[in-house]
């Protein structure tokens, strides 16, 4: 691999196309782009054919929370994970994929979002502003959407530009989004915490593993 | 269509599936009478209009059978897993003979019950019964027992017995959701004796005219209609009549959540959400949720004068 540009531009416009041998993983990279883009959408195609198949089982409702909560939440963590990897791997181009995946996690927990709002409680606006005031959950998860939209809004070059160094601040709020989608899902489980607490120890690990570099950048 | 059936059930006693829709509309038409209600004494006494609200006659008149698929798929049962469709999957682990109840504690004949020996205690009634679950969605259930206090009656409790405890069976073998330990093993529930000796409360071996299906609880379970299903024990291998209230298991699991009474009302909410309405499994729109499950004029006399929010 040859870049090293540390900037926002996209690495393939300094791709050398010129040198021999790089032309031949030229369309492969050209690839990851759509192939990721693609590989994201099965949880949703997944469920519109089961949907449309009646395979959702006897509370469709309910499988649809449960697949669109549990897809945003890994979207969430994967997203985190992109920076740790390239740290690890020196795989740069995956950063490419950062925002497309924070986009996915957005779209997921949207779905999940209106899930509740349109297909759960259906407009009931009393009920939904009495949970969202009274179960502890339901206002986790509703300020950590919250907290997502304004991340997704800013995703753009133009974005990016123009807020500069704060747009790393504030993106920063993403831990803080996936946090509240774990303590949403671990106040809402009956007794079976595994799941939940799977997701937390991977995203507690990424934050470590972040907080490491920064404290060495630092000290340098 | 019948896969299998305790040699003690007689063949005029179960229904043909297809026959229910058909059975349903005649006792309705018949009798005025919702299905859900329909206890031998009730419909006995249907002939005189029933002191019901117009709100809960409207929403009990429009209690549809659940599928049986959906019965049998969508069960909450943490011994085979805690996911609703694990119980369905892992459920044949469970072997249902042989099988004995063991009967102990303040009673006068405690002793080692074979499993085909209680079922010959009394002939097998159709009951259709709401089910309520703790999580706010709910079916409607033809359930094939008798009353569990035609077996209490036979085992002659003390003066001194006040509660009744049952136990499920553990066995990890069989059961792998035991193998972790998500609640306290073996599960455990418990009834007053004047709740245990409700006409109401069915000891229960059957379901859409078949034998228990092994994730529904098989071979022996109570179906206690105006309690969430959690109160409902599945796979009982034990019963001891005490003096003192027992724990229940969820109780033990989360106190502040789950109390012992778990009779269903809609004016006292779980912690963690509303239990005014519920979601009828198959319906798109929640209904409302009806005070002990819509079996207030048969149950509510046992609970007068307590504080149902203190007595959750
Ligand atoms: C960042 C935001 C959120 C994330 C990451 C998230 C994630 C999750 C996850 C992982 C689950 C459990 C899925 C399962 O059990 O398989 C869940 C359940 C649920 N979430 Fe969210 N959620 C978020 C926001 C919200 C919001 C805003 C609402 C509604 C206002 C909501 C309502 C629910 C409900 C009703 C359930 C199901 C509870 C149950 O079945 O008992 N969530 N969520």
């Amino acid at each position: 691999m040859q870049i090293k540009s540390g900037t926002c531009m996209p690495v393939w416009t300094s791709a050398a196309t010129s040198e021999p041998g790089r032309v031949s993983i030229l369309p492969l990279r050209r690839a990851l782009k759509p192939a990721v883009f693609l590989t994201s959408l099965v949880p949703f195609g997944l469920l519109i054919v089961d949907f449309v198949f009646d395979r959702l089982g006897a509370e469709p409702i309910e499988e649809i929370t449960h697949r669109t909560g549990t897809w945003g939440l890994t979207f969430l963590v994967i997203t985190l994970a992109v920076t740790p990897v390239r740290r690890l791997t020196g795989w740069n181009a995956v950063i490419r994929l950062r925002r497309m995946l924070g986009l996915f996690a957005f779209f997921y927990v949207s779905l999940h979002f209106l899930t509740y709002i349109v297909l759960d409680q259906f407009f009931a606006f009393s009920f939904i502003l009495e949970d969202v005031a009274e179960r502890p959950y339901i206002m986790v998860g509703f300020a950590s959407f919250l907290l997502l939209i304004p991340l997704a809004v800013t995703s753009t070059k133009g974005m990016i530009r123009r807020l500069g160094r704060r747009w790393t601040q504030l993106h920063r709020a993403i831990y803080l989004a996936a946090a509240g989608g774990v303590i949403h899902f671990l106040w809402q489980v009956k007794a079976d915490t595994r799941r939940p607490t799977i997701y937390g120890l991977v995203l507690v690990t990424l934050l470590a593993a972040r907080l490491v570099n920064v404290s060495k950048s630092h000290g340098r | 269509m019948l896969i299998r059936r305790p040699p003690d059930i007689e063949t005029s006693e179960i229904t043909d599936e297809k026959l229910y829709w058909n059975r349903r509309e005649f006792i309705r038409s018949a009798t005025g009478v919702v299905a859900g209600l329909a206890t031998p004494s009730v419909l006995a006494a249907c002939g005189e209009p029933r002191r019901a609200e117009a709100a809960e006659r409207r929403a009990a008149r429009d209690d549809e059978l659940t599928p049986y698929e959906d019965v049998t798929s969508y069960n909450n049962f943490y011994e085979f897993g805690t996911d609703k469709r694990d119980p369905s999957r892992y459920a044949g682990s469970l072997r249902i003979r042989p099988w004995t109840v063991t009967v102990e504690g303040e009673v006068h004949k405690p002793g080692v019950w074979d499993i085909d020996d209680v079922l010959k205690l009394s002939p097998l009634e159709e009951r259709v019964y709401r089910l309520r679950c703790v999580e706010a969605w709910s079916m409607v259930i033809p359930w094939q027992g008798f009353s569990l206090s035609e077996f209490i009656k036979r085992v002659e409790p003390t003066s001194h017995a006040r509660f009744v405890a049952f136990y499920t069976l553990h066995d990890p073998e069989q059961m792998p959701g035991q193998r972790r330990r998500i609640l306290d093993w073996p599960y455990v529930e418990g009834l007053r004796l004047d709740e245990a000796m409700h006409p109401l409360t069915l000891l229960t071996f059957g379901l859409y005219g078949r034998t228990l299906p092994n994730q529904n609880g098989a071979p022996i379970r109570l179906v206690i209609p105006w309690k969430y299903g959690f109160k409902s024990i599945k796979s009982i291998v034990r019963v001891r009549f005490l003096r003192e209230q027992p724990v229940n298991t969820w109780q033990a699991e989360a106190a502040r959540e789950y109390g012992f009474y778990a009779n269903v009302n809609p004016n006292v909410d779980h912690p963690r959400w509303s239990q005014a309405r519920e979601r009828r499994i198959g319906e798109f729109r929640k209904r409302p949720t009806l005070m002990f499950n819509g079996y207030a004029d048969q149950v509510g006399h046992m609970y007068a004068g307590m504080d149902l929010r203190r007595n959750f």
